[in-house]
């Protein structure tokens, strides 16, 4: 189940992309998040619960001004260079 | 002092409320009897399922108090069907008050249930649901199994979603029931409205009232916003033809066509719920009581 963290509005689009099937909970993006916006969280999946990394609720509906000081859009931030699954990613186009 | 006396407490945004009991039927203690508790921003949704079967089902307002609500939704569906709340084997809790159903045995995320749900009403070729609640907007893509595959929420505005009909019935005095047919009333589409934040658009639709566009314009124009606002969610998580409305919205016709519009796909035809029983509406609520018989079947089995 991929989920995007996030929203668009009139000056773009600006989501946090975490893949739950591919992360494993290791907390490696929660501990490199410099604004601490990454929490574990506990989601149904097949009828088992699993714990996968999440934006925190309050950091979703700020994802705009919370994560450009890691320049999302340059595929280099902390929390996606962290993870050893490929399993978190930004979509990130201002206009 | 003198005031100008009170005319009319017309509340155009108030929605009628409905329960269904799918009479044919009789429930007996063998069947697993599931309850799916979906308690949204607006509206709150139970529904009892008899096996994979939909029982009954209830809609009500969610009032201030989310586990009253939750509780009252849950009454109403089993009203005269001498169902007691001990005869539920499992009851999941859905939606955005979902922690707040005191009675439920597991709460689940209502993106997950809103899938199941859909996969349910419509049948495995679904592949791409759009749930337009009270206060958010949730573009769902699943397989067909209704397993969700990718989805995003946005719950960061109330534009275009039933909170932001229930400001525009008010202020254009139109019954929240018909502000659909009302939209399409227009010889020409009007160009969508500039900005979609209900506060200010809102303030917009005034302007253009000023201006002197008919009612049915701005409400068209408004829609319009709304609408290519959704597609532009619904393309982000991944749209196949297989498409479905879900949620209060699924209702509005305005809205409906615009997205089939702005989208260029028409959504699979809504099954006639007044015959067949199965609400668009309480997609999300069938979605949990099927979640309840499988995680009760689970639990049995370990």
């Amino acid at each position: 189940m991929i989920t995007h963290y996030g929203y668009s509005n009139g000056s773009g689009e600006y989501y946090i992309v975490i893949d739950a099937e591919k992360c494993i909970g290791c907390t490696k993006c929660v501990v490199q998040c410099p604004q601490s916006a990454l929490e574990l969280v506990t989601l149904l999946i097949d009828l088992e619960d699993k714990t996968v990394a999440a934006v925190t609720e309050q950091h979703r509906r700020a994802i705009k001004y919370t994560c450009s000081p890691c320049k999302p859009e340059s595929g280099k931030a902390p929390c996606v260079l962290a993870c050893a699954e490929k399993a978190i990613w930004c979509v990130w186009n201002p206009r | 002092m003198k005031e100008t006396p009170k005319k009319d407490d017309v509340e155009y945004w108030r929605w009628q409320e409905y329960r269904r009991v799918l009479s044919d039927k009789k429930w007996n203690n063998k069947d697993i009897i599931t309850a799916g508790v979906d308690v949204g921003s607006v509206g709150s949704k139970a529904v009892i399922m008899l096996d994979d079967e939909v029982y009954s089902w209830g809609i009500m307002r969610t009032g201030s108090n989310s586990p009253e609500s939750a509780k009252k939704a849950l009454s109403w569906a089993m009203e005269g069907t001498g169902l007691r709340l001990n005869d539920l084997k499992y009851i999941v809790g859905t939606g955005y008050g979902r922690v707040n159903v005191p009675m439920a045995n597991k709460a689940i995320t209502e993106i997950a249930c809103h899938a199941k749900g859909a996969n349910y009403i419509w049948g495995p070729s679904v592949r791409t649901v759009l749930d337009v609640g009270g206060q958010d907007i949730k573009a769902i893509h699943c397989d067909e199994t209704g397993r969700v595959t990718s989805f995003l929420m946005n719950d960061k505005c109330a534009a275009g979603t039933g909170r932001g009909m229930e400001v525009f019935a008010d202020l254009l005095k139109i019954p929240i029931e018909e502000i659909g047919e009302f939209s399409l009333k227009v010889d020409e589409e009007p160009p969508p409205v500039s900005c979609t934040c209900v506060a200010f658009a809102k303030t917009e639709a005034m302007g253009f009232l000023r201006k002197g566009w008919s009612k049915e314009k701005v409400l068209a124009a408004y829609t319009h916003a709304m609408a290519i606002r959704m597609g532009n969610l619904v393309k982000r998580v991944g749209l196949e033809r297989e498409f479905v409305i879900t949620g209060g919205q699924s209702k509005n016709i305005g809205i409906v066509t615009r997205i089939e519009k702005a989208l260029g796909v028409k959504c699979l035809p809504m099954p006639n719920w007044r015959e067949s029983g199965l609400d668009p509406m309480v997609a999300g609520a069938i979605g949990a009581a099927l979640f309840a018989k499988a995680l009760y079947e689970k639990a049995q089995k370990s």
